[in-house]
């Protein structure tokens, strides 16, 4: 303690003892005053606390629900989006399997008509009946009984014969009928094939229609489902949107390996084509061309894919009508198609300024320049890389497209998460403030016990003379209301 | 009113990349001086080493300048070759071969000089870094620091050396250095206030197997 604190500086613990003994009655003479400033300090912080969590939870609710209100909107425009297309599907497929349907059902009546006439012209002929074999058997009889007799015996031969002949050529006949009727049958089995093979085409058409509109039931359902923002369709929508998310990501992540490699192809070769000195910023400008490139194909990507409407991030080229979609989409692929050319012979001129830089550093080292065998395989693979890898990040607008939809929804769920968190804290902070300003009144009762205590008793031993007296009094001992 | 922020806004924007895509001086700048004096001749056969790992280092757009030291080293026609390397990588590559080829025809027919002039070299190679004006400076001496001048030659006078990072190479010990040691130190000494007091920096590398660590151009 400091000399000029002391009041008697050679006895510091007489002194300390003075001033502390000072304090406490300072303390004592402050207790109300100091009470209700303790107060009104931690009640000013928790209400401040409480009205900005209020105000935090406020602007978390509204967050909620725009990031619900743009949840339900997209998955809304995403189930018209399909049912859309489920309708052109179905369109295509009508018009494909069952707009031939009149031509079919003609078709199908020309052969039921055909197989009717076979089938009545194949009827069976009854064979001759038995009386003719016996009307023969009986002449056979009476030509032996007449044996005797020459004439009529010749005329009952001559009858039997004829009747013979008459059996003979019936029996002809009656075969004959039967293989013009077995090659009639013979010749409705193709027919029926033919009809079979009709009626399955027609049952694959109609049970893909109806596979097609049953899956169109269950998109209609759903979409009433978003369209009365049931809960359940919420929960649904944002799972989807959290795994699209994370799985965008992913992909997109690799995307970002696959930029990486492309750009160490074409950067060093850049180097030749720009120059190694000049700079832009920190960079390189080779490598800044390098970069250009690259995101120049991503670019042309983007748009070769809204033009094929894979993607619908440009809502302008969406609109624009199918020719000019049709022409964008081709000069988009050939202009890929350039950078993709450029981008191979770039990496073929890496390989040649590597060996160029080894075959350097074998001459600077005092060795003989050594060119390694099958050297030609890194070469065409650098350069198939070179080529492929621009159409491969073209890909890249698909999980693109899917990140940035569905980054909006976790970004906002995210930051009311976050502001639901800082509500919960400053609350807290609100509680502990309000407590703090209690424990802090009762440390500063303890301080000062001792002239309370004091208090106390002169209190008691003057309420129980007023007590003698008829009226009473109470110490106040109870914290101080602000 | 916005069209005229966004005429400023393209302005701005084309005239910083403008200004960005300026090429900028060549990063570094390495002049070799070869003492090719009799009693270091013979070391010459290293210098070839020091050559080649300068060459492998350097990038393109770095400047390199080789020259020998002899009995009046303040002349053009000391100068084995001077280039600044070409900003393609191909062709920088093309004149490094060419330089390590001049470097080693020069070592294979050097003949032993009379007088030794370090000063007028290290002037020399100052003058030429100078003038190339690259973002390093570097002078290489690879000698024995001995200087002995022909009569009437002046060199006693201070060096302007700002920004210069002078490196004694391969500094050999000579047969009086053996006999008095201090005779050695004395000289190291002598040639790194005369760098300091221009303004340069001074350092020694005698070990070359250090080379690479050493000069971390």
């Amino acid at each position: 303690m400091p000399s000029w604190l002391m009041v008697w500086p050679d006895r510091p613990g007489l002194s300390l003892l003075l001033e502390v003994v000072f304090l406490i009655f300072v303390m004592y003479g402050a207790r109300g005053p100091a009470h209700r400033m303790i107060q009104g300090i931690a009640k000013a912080l928790t209400q401040g606390c409480k009205l900005t969590a209020e105000a935090i939870r406020g602007v978390q609710v509204r967050l909620t629900e725009r990031t619900r209100e743009v949840l339900l909107s997209e998955g809304l425009q995403e189930t018209e989006r399909q049912i859309d297309e489920e309708f052109r599907r179905i369109a295509a497929s009508v018009d494909r399997d069952l707009g031939a349907y009149p031509a079919l059902h003609r078709q199908l009546s020309d052969q039921v008509h055909r197989i009717d006439e076979d089938y009545r012209r194949a009827t069976d002929t009854p064979p001759l009946p038995e009386a003719w074999t016996e009307t023969i058997q009986a002449a056979g009889a009476l030509a032996e009984r007449a044996s005797a007799q020459a004439p009529a015996a010749r005329a009952v031969e001559a009858l039997r014969v004829a009747i013979q002949d008459a059996h003979d050529d019936a029996m002809d006949t009656y075969l004959e009928t039967s293989r013009e009727r077995h090659a009639l049958l013979a010749k409705l089995v193709p027919t029926w094939r033919s009809m079979a093979e009709t009626l399955q085409r027609v049952e694959t058409a109609v049970s893909g229609i109806f596979e097609r509109s049953r899956h169109l039931d269950r998109l209609m359902d759903s979409y009433r489902e978003i369209a009365v923002k049931s809960d359940a369709a919420e929960r649904a929508l944002t799972s989807s949107s959290v795994t699209q998310f994370g799985i965008s990501g992913i992909v997109l992540f690799i995307a970002l390996l696959g930029g990486f490699i492309n750009f160490q192809l074409i950067a060093l070769p850049m180097s030749e084509m720009v120059g190694a000195t000049s700079r832009l910023g920190s960079m390189q400008t080779s490598d800044v061309a390098a970069l250009v490139i690259i995101l120049v194909e991503i670019t042309m990507g983007l748009f070769l894919m809204e033009s094929l409407r894979i993607t619908r991030l440009f809502p302008v080229i969406g609109r624009l009508d199918r020719t000019t979609r049709i022409r964008m989409a081709w000069a988009t692929f050939s202009i890929l198609l350039i950078l993709a050319g450029i981008e191979s012979s770039l990496a073929y001129m890496r390989d040649m300024l590597a060996a160029d830089r080894i075959a350097l550093t074998q001459t600077l080292s005092g060795g003989a320049v050594q060119r390694p065998e099958f050297m030609w395989i890194p070469s065409v693979g650098q350069m198939v890389m070179g080529f492929i890898l621009p159409f491969a990040l073209t890909f890249v607008a698909i999980p693109f497209e899917s990140f940035i939809h569905s980054g909006r929804i976790v970004a906002g769920q995210v930051g009311a998460g976050i502001l639901r968190m800082v509500a919960f804290a400053v609350q807290l902070a609100g509680f502990a403030a309000d407590h703090v300003g209690k424990g802090l009144k009762n440390l500063y009762d303890i301080v000062i016990f001792l002239p309370l205590k004091v208090e106390d008793v002169i209190l008691a031993s003057r309420s129980t003379a007023k007590v003698t007296t008829g009226s009473v009094a109470k110490p106040d001992r109870t914290p101080t209301a602000a | 009113m916005s069209e005229r922020l966004i005429r400023a806004w393209t302005v701005f924007v084309v005239g910083a990349l403008t200004l960005g895509c300026t090429t900028t001086p060549p990063g570094t700048g390495v002049f070799l001086l070869l003492d090719t004096s009799g009693t270091y001749a013979g070391e010459l056969a290293g210098a070839q080493t020091v050559v080649n790992y300068l060459l492998g280092t350097l990038d393109p757009g770095d400047s390199f300048g080789v020259a020998r030291i002899d009995g009046g080293s303040f002349s053009e026609k000391d100068i084995l070759l001077r280039m600044t390397f070409d900003e393609r990588p191909s062709v920088a590559n093309d004149q490094k071969r060419r330089a390590m080829q001049t470097v080693s025809n020069f070592a294979d027919t050097v003949s032993a000089a009379s007088h030794t002039d370090i000063t007028g070299g290290v002037m020399q190679a100052v003058e030429w870094l100078n003038e190339v004006g690259p973002g390093r400076r570097t002078v290489l001496i690879f000698s024995d620091l001995e200087e002995d001048l022909p009569d009437g030659f002046i060199r006693d006078f201070p060096i302007e050396l700002a920004g210069v990072e002078v490196i004694a190479i391969n500094v050999t010990k000579l047969q009086p250095d053996n006999l008095d040691p201090r005779e050695y130190l004395a000289r190291l000494e002598r040639w790194r206030e005369r760098v300091e007091s221009g303004g340069g920096v001074w350092a020694v590398i005698n070990d070359m197997e250090r080379l690479p660590v050493a000069l971390t151009l």
